[in-house]
């Protein structure tokens, strides 16, 4: 009953229809569950407000109940505001509104997953960035979040969006891809440029690892979803501009998939090593869960 | 196909810090509790995997607890789970696991009450999905694909006609059906999946019928 299984299917189904990406995912979704057009389009657009809200908190100020991450957001917001950056102003816009949906997830507030948690910040993060660029419809804006969903829907049915089972690449990278793809729908692009912005994103993420200081969803995973934002915008400008990946993007999540299940337990999110192992995090660890630093360092 | 609507992906609307950890949790946990049929007095929750390692940073313990209230996944009130659990008078106990489990975010429940327990295996496998993979010592395989009941049942001939016709009585296709038993003529599980949504008042009959002794919906 499932339409599309991947993402060649995916794009054959909407370029032989002339239909976009998010219609094809919309009409699918009405034929698996039964739910009206209507209803689909509704709940989706309860999601975006609930990415609306965590923006908007984020972007006043939230800290975490550790205190490891919070006010990053802030930060970048009132340097943009200055004028004096570096880089493009949407693309840090898409930063700033990505670090503050994570901060305010790491603060267990109200987030919508985007597949998850931990990288729930990428797919708002750069809609609301671009946003300011294109002025979207709210229809618009709600059909991204369909883009992104197809997107994903093919990474968690023929890969993995999960860290503890394939890493960071899975979730970030995996949020990312979804964005880039969303992306370049929402500015005009093709079903199949869609595919190569989300290729050209994956494929730079691939074998990023699971490395939880304290084990907690805040760092490094925060300024993860300022990065993954960041690559999305980029390689969706490159999907637009023309250039393709030379993998096609369903071997990129095979090849995602593959790494990830090779990928050693202490980098899949059981804070076992890369950044969760250093010094400082192992340190942190101790204080926030006030266990004796030597107790910790003897456990490695 | 394991996810099949675009809100598994975009989606649930959810209580931070973790997808697989926070609302997965309070997912298996109120399934748990649905099966159950209502809120436990205690609740011995062992964790495996990533589960275990990371499980207090995650809100683990508090979002399963505050599924086993009832508490969906988007409910502020999963923060003060456990103390809300205390104020109740349940009895919870977290253990951490060494074991190496199939999937890396595995929680055994068992939970009960002066009149029964339950215990299911629960795995969150990714964007607060979750699968239901043992209850009451009976593995299950369910596709999680298509609606599904649990029918517990005295083994003994005739149960399984009986709900089968129930639901060829209502028009529901039958996709999927397994029965198991831990001996002969003691109980025994029917897993069904259908086509089509099942309305709780067939749940209702059938659970009316000669040595059926409970009928659950699974709600993933």
């Amino acid at each position: 009953m499932v339409v599309f299984r991947n993402v060649a299917e995916l794009v054959e189904l909407a370029v032989s229809q002339n239909k976009k990406i998010s219609e094809i995912m919309i009409e699918q979704e009405v034929a698996v569950t039964g739910r009206t057009r209507e209803e689909v389009f509704s709940f989706m657009d309860r999601n975006l407000t609930v990415m609306e809200q965590a923006v908007e908190r984020g972007l006043k100020g939230v800290t975490s109940h550790s205190g490891l991450t919070g006010g990053d957001a802030v930060l970048m917001q009132a340097y943009i505001q200055k004028g004096n950056f570096l880089s493009g102003e949407t693309i840090l816009d898409a930063v700033s509104k990505a670090v503050a949906t994570n901060e305010v997830n790491a603060a267990m507030g109200t987030i919508c997953a985007t597949p998850t948690a931990g990288s729930a910040g990428v797919v708002p993060g750069t809609l609301f960035a671009v946003k300011k660029k294109l002025n979207p419809s709210r229809e618009k804006m709600v059909s991204f979040l369909f883009t992104a969903g197809a997107f994903g829907f093919v990474v968690a049915n023929n890969a993995s969006i999960s860290g503890a089972a394939g890493g960071c690449q899975a979730e970030v990278g995996s949020a990312a891809g979804m964005a880039a793809a969303a992306i370049v729908e929402m500015a005009g692009g093709t079903p199949e440029q869609c595919a190569e912005a989300m290729a050209i994103t994956l494929k730079n993420m691939l074998g990023l690892v699971c490395d939880p200081v304290a084990g907690l969803v805040e760092v490094p995973c925060v300024k993860r979803n300022a990065m993954g934002a960041a690559n999305a915008m980029v390689a969706a400008d490159m999907a637009l501009a023309g250039i393709t990946s030379r993998i096609p993007c369903d071997e990129v999540i095979d090849a995602m998939y593959r790494i990830g299940q090779t990928m050693p337990t202490a980098l899949k999110e059981t804070a076992q090593g890369g950044l969760a192992a250093t010094p400082t995090g192992r340190k942190l660890e101790a204080k926030i869960f006030g266990i004796p630093l030597k107790e910790k360092c003897v456990q490695n | 196909m394991k996810y099949r609507s675009v809100f598994d992906i975009i989606g649930p609307v959810m209580i931070g810090p973790s997808s697989s950890h926070t609302a997965g949790a309070a997912r298996i946990g109120r399934v748990a509790r649905s099966l159950f049929g209502r809120e436990p007095k205690w609740a011995n929750i062992s964790l495996y995997g990533s589960f275990a390692k990371t499980y207090k940073g995650h809100g683990t313990d508090v979002a399963m607890v505050g599924g086993l209230l009832d508490f969906d996944t988007d409910d502020t009130r999963i923060i003060d789970a456990i103390e809300i659990a205390k104020q109740k008078g349940m009895k919870l106990r977290f253990i951490e696991e060494d074991a190496i489990t199939d999937h890396p975010n595995t929680a055994r429940i068992i939970i009960g009450d002066q009149h029964g327990e339950l215990e299911l295996v629960g795995i969150s496998i990714g964007g607060g999905k979750i699968e239901i993979i043992e209850l009451n010592g009976f593995e299950l395989k369910l596709s999680g694909n298509h609606p599904a009941i649990l029918v517990v049942h005295n083994d003994r001939f005739g149960a399984i006609a009986g709900v089968a016709n129930i639901l060829a009585k209502y028009e529901l296709n039958i996709g999927h059906m397994e029965v198991a038993r831990k001996d002969v003529g003691k109980i025994a599980l029917m897993t069904i999946e259908v086509d089509q949504n099942i309305d709780n008042k067939i749940l209702t009959e059938l659970e009316q019928l000669p040595n059926i002794l409970k009928v659950t919906k699974i709600v993933e």
